[in-house]
């Protein structure tokens, strides 16, 4: 409509007539936008990427003991071992049942664990131990460098415990506290490769020695803090976990199997959680420059009292008076959204790659859906500071208006 | 288009019954108008004259439906203005009133051109593919490089040439002046003037407030205000 195109004509030129408060106001929404992309993009990528990393540990189940480790969560020594509370374990028994019904679908293994504290020379420390079947850790357990534990004086260590204490292979270390009683000295004959946050083991800052090295030191033989099994086909999950709960919960709860699938609902819950808070943070800026467009609209008309007067005087509708200041609200919005959404791509990226390590999945639609959810809010929070002025314009007297120097 | 009129031979074009405008202030109610009654006839050129703040200019206000009176009617073309909303009266200022101002009141960021463009494509909602304007223009005096010129840039006498071409290019029955010569030289003055007295003879109906009376001396009849009221 052409009335409309001279309405909007005005609005362009009265933009261009402030050009600094206009760049300026826009500059605020254009800060706004950035935030909020930013903080989603930098959200998504974390939990993309943490669900890449606990994908690829689907074909891992852990089975508890029914009343000590439900409900999901990064395996932790101390919570069921031999040495721990006394119910909080799987018993011998159990795990030979489980064992013969999921053998034939990859490795199992049960684990004693335990946190305790250990001596290196002068420094002491807090580690995990875990103690493993010496013939299962060449399955499970990548070694960089040294050899598999053959006795129950040699241990293999994670590479973030022998970065930390300067241990090299034939280091010894001494478990337990030596102003509380005898402690057990061990030898590093092993470095574990680097595996990460994982479902069954977080062997990076931990000590893994055999069942006899790990039962001498804290007794409970027979009393497994879990069962670990690693499937050979990840389609198998289902059916195996039903085949343990359905056999070994027949009577009462007595185990609980999990999957990675819990702990990637309660890592993405937080994750998603933090996203929300830091967006909310980021979304205070926009506000800010809410407050900017307001002003800057609220200057415009009156700086344009007169011209009010005058469109109204021959012939102007006031909805056509409150188009003019909603256009000029939305040109700053959407120049704002537009520019903002160019600096989040390459800000974004930056922080993403700082904060997270990785831009893998910068691109994936659960991350750039972040620019234009941030160009909405921007552009609607402008066009709504635009709002009152342009009503306030709108309902200006034309005979007062005319008046106006 | 609402608040359009159509011209009748057998009554007013223009009727003020009892007309009474009262501004409410802090120190005590200024009367501007007092029971004002007025007749104008379509072609009428009509003078109003006065001291300052004698209720000339509140009085133009009211011809021109800026402003609503207290209490009385004013009729356009028989329609009671009472009875209309903001909307139609907008469209009446749009459509039937062309409204000349002292201080001309062009647009500062339209150019001469635009600013005649506005209200034809307020009422036409298309550009004009007829060469209307551009002819309005030229008549005005208004050359195709001048008409490019934003406001500030032009003459004062340009500038009213620009601003009568504005009021009479959606065809308006009503002429509204207020001072239009105020801010011109004599001689420009002069020549506005006689575009004005032209104007009229081609039928259109003139009001025009003036402190002179060589200029009201132009219209077909002189009405003088004085505290508000028509002596």
């Amino acid at each position: 409509m052409k009335g409309k195109d001279i309405i909007f004509r005005l609005a362009v030129r009265s933009i261009r007539l402030h050009f600094l408060r206009s760049t300026l106001a826009v500059l605020g929404i254009v800060i706004g936008v950035v935030a909020i992309a930013t903080m989603g993009m930098m959200g998504a990528n974390m939990t993309l990427s943490v669900t890449e990393q606990l994908s690829e540990m689907g074909n891992i189940l852990v089975v508890k003991e029914s009343g000590g480790g439900g409900g999901g969560g990064m395996p932790g020594p101390g919570g069921g071992g031999g040495s721990g509370s006394d119910e909080d374990y799987i018993p011998e028994d159990q795990f030979r049942d489980i064992e013969r019904i999921a053998s034939k679908y990859g490795t199992v293994y049960a684990l004693y664990s335990e946190s305790d504290t250990i001596e290196v020379g002068d420094e002491t420390r807090r580690a995990s131990i875990y103690g493993l079947d010496e013939s299962v850790i060449p399955d499970i357990l990548t070694l960089t460098d040294g050899a598999y534990p053959k006795s129950t004086s040699s241990v293999i260590i994670g590479p973030s415990l022998a970065e930390r204490l300067d241990l090299t292979l034939g280091s010894k270390i001494d478990i337990g506290d030596s102003d509380e009683g005898p402690t057990t000295t061990v030898r590093v004959v092993g470095i574990i490769e680097e595996r990460g946050m994982s479902m069954d083991l977080n062997t990076d800052s931990a000590i893994i020695g055999s069942e006899k090295l790990f039962t001498g030191i804290y007794g409970g033989e027979g009393e497994y803090g879990q069962v670990n099994i690693v499937l050979d086909d990840i389609n198998d999950a289902e059916t195996v976990s039903t085949e343990i709960t359905d056999q070994l919960n027949k009577k009462e709860e007595q185990v609980t199997v999990q999957d990675s699938s819990r702990m990637l609902e309660s890592i993405t819950e937080t994750l998603g959680t933090m996203t929300t808070f830091v967006m909310a943070i980021a979304g205070i800026s926009l506000l800010v420059a809410a407050v900017s467009i307001f002003n800057v609209m609220m200057m415009s008309v009156t700086e344009r009292i007169r011209e009010i007067g005058i469109l109204r005087s021959i012939g102007t509708q006031k909805n056509e008076v409150r188009k003019m200041f909603i256009y000029e609200s939305a040109i700053l919005g959407g120049l704002g959204a537009v520019i903002g959404a160019v600096a989040s791509l390459t800000i974004g990226w930056v922080v993403v790659l700082a904060m997270v390590g990785s831009t893998e999945y910068f691109l994936a639609p659960a991350s750039v859906m972040y620019v234009p959810f941030a160009m909405a809010i921007g552009f609607v929070t402008c066009v709504l500071s635009g709002v009152y002025p342009a009503w306030s314009a709108s309902n200006l007297d034309p005979i007062e208006a005319l008046r106006a120097e | 288009m609402s608040g359009e009129v159509k011209g009748m031979n057998d009554q007013p074009l223009i009727e003020l019954r009892d007309v009474t405008k009262v501004y409410p202030l802090k120190s005590g109610d200024v009367v501007a108008l007092d029971k004002v009654s007025l007749s104008i006839q379509g072609g009428d050129f009509v003078a109003i004259m006065g001291p300052s703040g004698s209720g000339k200019s509140t009085l133009l206000n009211q011809l021109g439906c800026l402003d609503r009176p207290t209490s009385g009617d004013l009729l356009i073309a028989g329609r009671n203005t009472r009875e209309m909303d903001d909307h139609e009266l907008t469209g009446l200022r749009l459509n039937t009133i062309g409204y000349i101002f002292q201080k001309f009141n062009l647009i500062p960021l339209l150019s001469a051109y635009e600013n005649v463009e506005y209200p034809y494509l307020m009422k036409h909602r298309k550009e004009d593919d007829t060469g209307h304007i551009s002819s309005l223009l030229a008549m005005m005096g208004i050359d195709r490089s001048l008409a490019a010129h934003k406001p500030p840039e032009l003459s004062g006498g340009q500038q009213q040439r620009v601003a009568i071409a504005r009021a009479l290019v959606n065809d308006p029955q009503i002429l509204l002046c207020d001072e239009p010569t105020g801010n011109l030289d004599s001689v420009t003055g002069g020549q506005i003037m006689e575009m004005i007295d032209t104007l009229n003879k081609q039928g259109r109906t003139v009001l025009m407030v003036t402190h002179d009376p060589t200029i009201a001396e132009c219209a077909k009849r002189t009405i003088v205000i004085r505290d508000g009221r028509i002596t």
